[in-house]
């Protein structure tokens, strides 16, 4: 199918930002759809506020858009009544881990089974340039005019230690690497948790002065590394990309279902 | 493999917000910015159909149309594979 079969093109152009990296979560995504071969029927888009949110939008899926912080709740009600559906859940960083670090964290804990992309422009891009729990020590944004003092989450320890079967890490300047992630995100039979490095350049990226929106992809090509990489022993502040966990657990449709069984046999 | 050649390379105008991305990766300078602040196609010779264009455009607004068919997959130079 060709990728525009995959989008509400009514809806277009839309209204992320110049350079927004938001629409290339948005590329990836279509494309790893379209090589999967996935029936657009069968999959569920849910996701809360924030210019991130916006992505429901725009896909032709069935798609949920609903609080801020509270999509994977929303999602977890969608599976555990029609468990053969793909669910995907993408969220902005204050959306997944502000005021959503607890569904977050116990989503990651059950292994329920869908997909949750973290959009980290590292600010609340949607209500004006916020500090965000993933904006890190020493950043500018609109709520911290003399530099931040917070210091940030690491995404991928979080769902790590959380319990997400499935972590991974890319950036909008990786879209190939973006693609396949995407592709075994959902693939995985468990929680699995992508985390995708995007550029505001609106925000995030004027306040800090980083330059335009090819300037901040500049960033992620250069201060990241394929796990494993000798590069990151000789600089230890290189973030590292790929996948970091990759397992199987019970999962927690599956084990809901067996429940029902063992109660009807009493 | 055989190489794949262009066919046709699409911008939709309505589409591009001018953002510059695909002129920047571009790894042979084929694009540039027109007065308008709309991204096209100024040598379109020296394109090499590796799509980095189309598959960073955060608009949806690029279309590379190759010539070998079934073979949509290109080698990925540009995006750092391997150890970059
Ligand atoms: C309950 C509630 N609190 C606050 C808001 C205001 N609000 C809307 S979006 C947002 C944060 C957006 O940041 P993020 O989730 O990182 O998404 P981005 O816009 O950066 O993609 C906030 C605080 C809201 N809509 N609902
Ligand atoms: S404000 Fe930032 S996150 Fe929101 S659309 Fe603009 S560039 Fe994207
Ligand atoms: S990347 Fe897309 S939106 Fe940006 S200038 Fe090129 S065609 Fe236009
Ligand atoms: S396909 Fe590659 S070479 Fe051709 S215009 Fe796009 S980025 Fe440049
Ligand atoms: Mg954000």
């Amino acid at each position: 199918m060709a990728l525009k079969d995959y989008i509400r093109q009514r809806f277009f152009p839309h209204i992320w930002c110049p350079g927004c990296g938001h629409g290339i979560i948005l590329n990836g995504l279509l494309r790893a759809v379209d090589t999967m071969g996935l029936d657009k029927k069968n999959i569920v888009m849910v996701s809360g506020i924030g210019c991130s949110a916006r992505i429901s939008g725009y896909v032709d899926f069935h798609s949920l858009h609903t609080l801020h912080g509270r999509a994977l709740a929303f999602a977890t009600g969608v599976k555990l009544s029609k468990p053969e559906l793909n669910v995907i859940v993408p969220m902005g960083d204050g959306d997944a881990l502000a005021i959503g670090g607890n569904h977050f964290i116990h989503a990651a804990r059950r292994n329920i089974e869908m997909t949750a992309i973290v959009m980290n422009n590292r600010v609340y891009g949607m209500t004006g340039g916020q500090f965000s729990p993933l904006s890190g020590y020493g950043t500018m944004a609109t709520t911290v005019p003399y530099g931040n003092i917070d210091h940030d989450f690491d995404v991928v320890d979080l769902a790590t230690s959380a319990g997400a079967t499935f972590v991974a890490r890319t950036s909008t300047y990786h879209v190939h690497e973006l693609a396949e992630l995407i592709t075994k995100a959902i693939n995985h039979k468990g929680f699995s948790v992508l985390e995708v490095l995007t550029q505001c350049p609106t925000y995030f990226g004027r306040r800090n002065r980083i330059g335009d929106a090819s300037e901040m992809m500049e960033v992620y090509k250069k201060n990241t590394v394929r796990i494993g990489s000798k590069k990151k022993q000789e600089n230890p502040d290189l973030l590292e990309r790929g996948i970091f966990v990759q397992k199987e657990l019970p999962e927690y449709c599956r084990e809901y279902d067996n429940i029902i069984s063992k109660a009807r046999q009493k | 493999m055989a190489k794949p050649a262009l066919k046709e390379h699409r911008i939709e105008r309505q589409w591009c917000k001018g953002c510059g991305i695909c002129v920047h990766f571009c790894p042979k300078k084929v694009l540039e910015m027109d007065e308008e602040d709309k991204a096209f196609a100024a040598r379109l010779e020296d394109c090499i159909c590796c799509r980095m264009c189309e598959l960073r455009c955060p608009d949806l607004a690029v279309e590379v149309i190759c010539e070998t068919s079934g073979n949509n997959e290109t080698p990925d130079k540009d995006q750092g594979g391997g150890n970059a």
